[in-house]
């Protein structure tokens, strides 16, 4: 929060300051942008001495919670070890990689994606029931929760934040196109957009097309090239990594 | 409930933050509320609304200001204020009131792995329900509008589409007024695509579609 940065937490009411502050923050500039404002907040509070307000407010709450007993900070650190290191990106680059090497598991991938991608030892909470749809010259899918923020967490990890943000949620649907261009993605006319929203308990997984020019690469090397966007849907993959964004 | 997390189709919510890393967390913070909304998850009262009813129902001002880590430790707290496992004087204070109860910790570090790896299916797999609709069938999302929670978004109520999966049947989330579980109703979920002209008029492309899950009660014949 921009406007609370400077004033001393012990001072103010914990939480409930929250909300006067969103009031102010919101009439006095534009909505829509207030989430972006936020990440270039903490982006720019990074490596700098004060730590953010919603940073101390976490830290407190940890604290009264250890405190009371109900919280062992070791869960703490094994939560985010799994999401930093086992539950990623990475995952969903390798079921990718092994469709486009495989042709029998790019089968059974589009026929049945939770048996597939358990094939690979990847399954579990957010990724019960996973649909894989397939990108081609024709064809160009995008995946979106309007709702709340949905996201295939066994193979894609905890969703990026320009996935949970308005501009995404709002826009997916309506603006697909507009929405790629955003992410450098040029579509012609002719290529259909499916828009896939996660409006229930199906999670979706894009596996994007093969980029020409990578025959003799191996299964790990044609990993190393799949970004996450690319399985989410709002960008391409690239034959060099560092192109794809 | 037509609340501001049903954006889809809305316009002015600006510019999309396209350049971001794969990392989970771009603050320290961001993975110390995360661990805790873990770890802490199992307190609260005993009677659950859905969680997803409870950040619908916030302000919606509020609602987008809010980062999401944020927005779920906003709700933490509220769900152990409601169950009195946490007080406004230890918020305050950030310190836990000396008098009040030790607790136990309901998950522990080994527990994670688990948690992270198991699957929590909705669908009803041991049931036998006739589908109301067949694949390749014309249908119409429904002119509803719940005070509850409900999965079908705003843009899709009134308008025609097709079936084109059916993913068998599944427990029915929609909630009553206060965002309570309604007795269970176990239903066909599908995928139903709608044609972009379809939700948006003429000026979208005559190619393009949206799909979406939607339990059968969401439905009804073309």
């Amino acid at each position: 929060m921009a406007n609370e940065a400077d004033t001393p937490v012990g001072r103010r009411k914990f939480l409930s300051g929250a909300a006067a502050g969103t009031a102010g923050i919101v009439a006095a500039s534009n909505m829509g942008s207030a989430e972006q404002a936020n990440q270039q907040t903490r982006e720019q509070g990074q490596g700098q001495a004060a730590p953010s307000d919603v940073a101390l407010r976490v830290k407190a709450l940890e604290s009264i919670l250890v405190e009371k007993g109900m919280v062992d900070r070791a869960t703490i650190d094994a939560v985010i070890e799994t999401y930093e290191s086992k539950i990623g990106p990475r995952n969903g680059a390798s079921v990718v990689a092994r469709a486009w090497v495989d042709e029998a598991y790019r089968k059974r991938l589009l026929a049945d994606g939770t048996a597939a991608i358990a094939e690979l030892g990847y399954g579990g909470a957010q990724g019960e029931h996973m649909v894989v749809v397939e990108n081609t010259p024709a064809v160009h899918n995008l995946v979106v929760c309007t709702l709340c923020s949905c996201y295939p967490w066994p193979v894609l990890g905890l969703p990026p934040t320009w996935y949970k943000s308005a501009p995404y949620r709002s826009r997916a649907v309506i603006d697909p196109r507009g929405v790629l261009r955003e992410f450098g993605v040029t579509l012609a006319e002719d290529v259909q957009v499916r828009v896939w929203d996660s409006t229930a308990e199906i999670r979706y997984l894009v596996l994007p097309e093969r980029p020409p020019g990578t025959e003799r690469m191996t299964e790990e090397q044609l990993a190393a090239l799949v970004t996450r966007d690319a399985m989410v849907g709002v960008a391409k993959v690239s034959a060099s990594r560092g192109a794809a964004a | 409930m037509n609340g501001i997390h049903d954006m889809g189709g809305m316009h002015g919510m600006g510019p999309i933050q396209v350049r971001e890393d794969e990392r989970p967390f771009h603050a320290e913070w961001e993975g110390r509320a995360w661990g805790l909304i873990r770890a802490a998850g199992p307190f609260g009262p005993a009677r659950r609304r859905n969680f997803r009813y409870e950040h619908e129902v916030l302000p919606p001002a509020q609602y987008l200001q809010m980062q999401y880590y944020e927005r779920f430790i906003k709700l933490l707290v509220d769900r152990l204020m409601t169950a009195k496992l946490l007080t406004q004087a230890e918020l305050d204070s950030g310190r836990a009131d000396p008098a009040s109860p030790k607790s136990q910790p309901r998950v522990t570090p080994a527990m994670i792995a688990e948690q992270a790896t198991r699957r929590r299916s909705l669908r009803r797999d041991d049931l036998r329900i006739q589908p109301g609709f067949t694949v390749g069938q014309d249908v119409r999302a429904r002119n509803i509008n719940p005070v509850g929670h409900t999965r079908l978004p705003r843009y899709m109520r009134g308008h025609r589409g097709t079936i084109v999966t059916d993913h068998g049947i599944f427990d029915f989330q929609d909630t009553d007024a206060d965002g309570y579980a309604l007795p269970a109703r176990p239903q066909h979920v599908y995928t139903v695509s709608f044609t972009a002209r379809e939700l948006w008029g003429e000026t979208a492309n005559a190619r393009d579609t949206v799909h979406a899950e939607l339990w059968e009660d969401y439905l009804e014949r073309a």
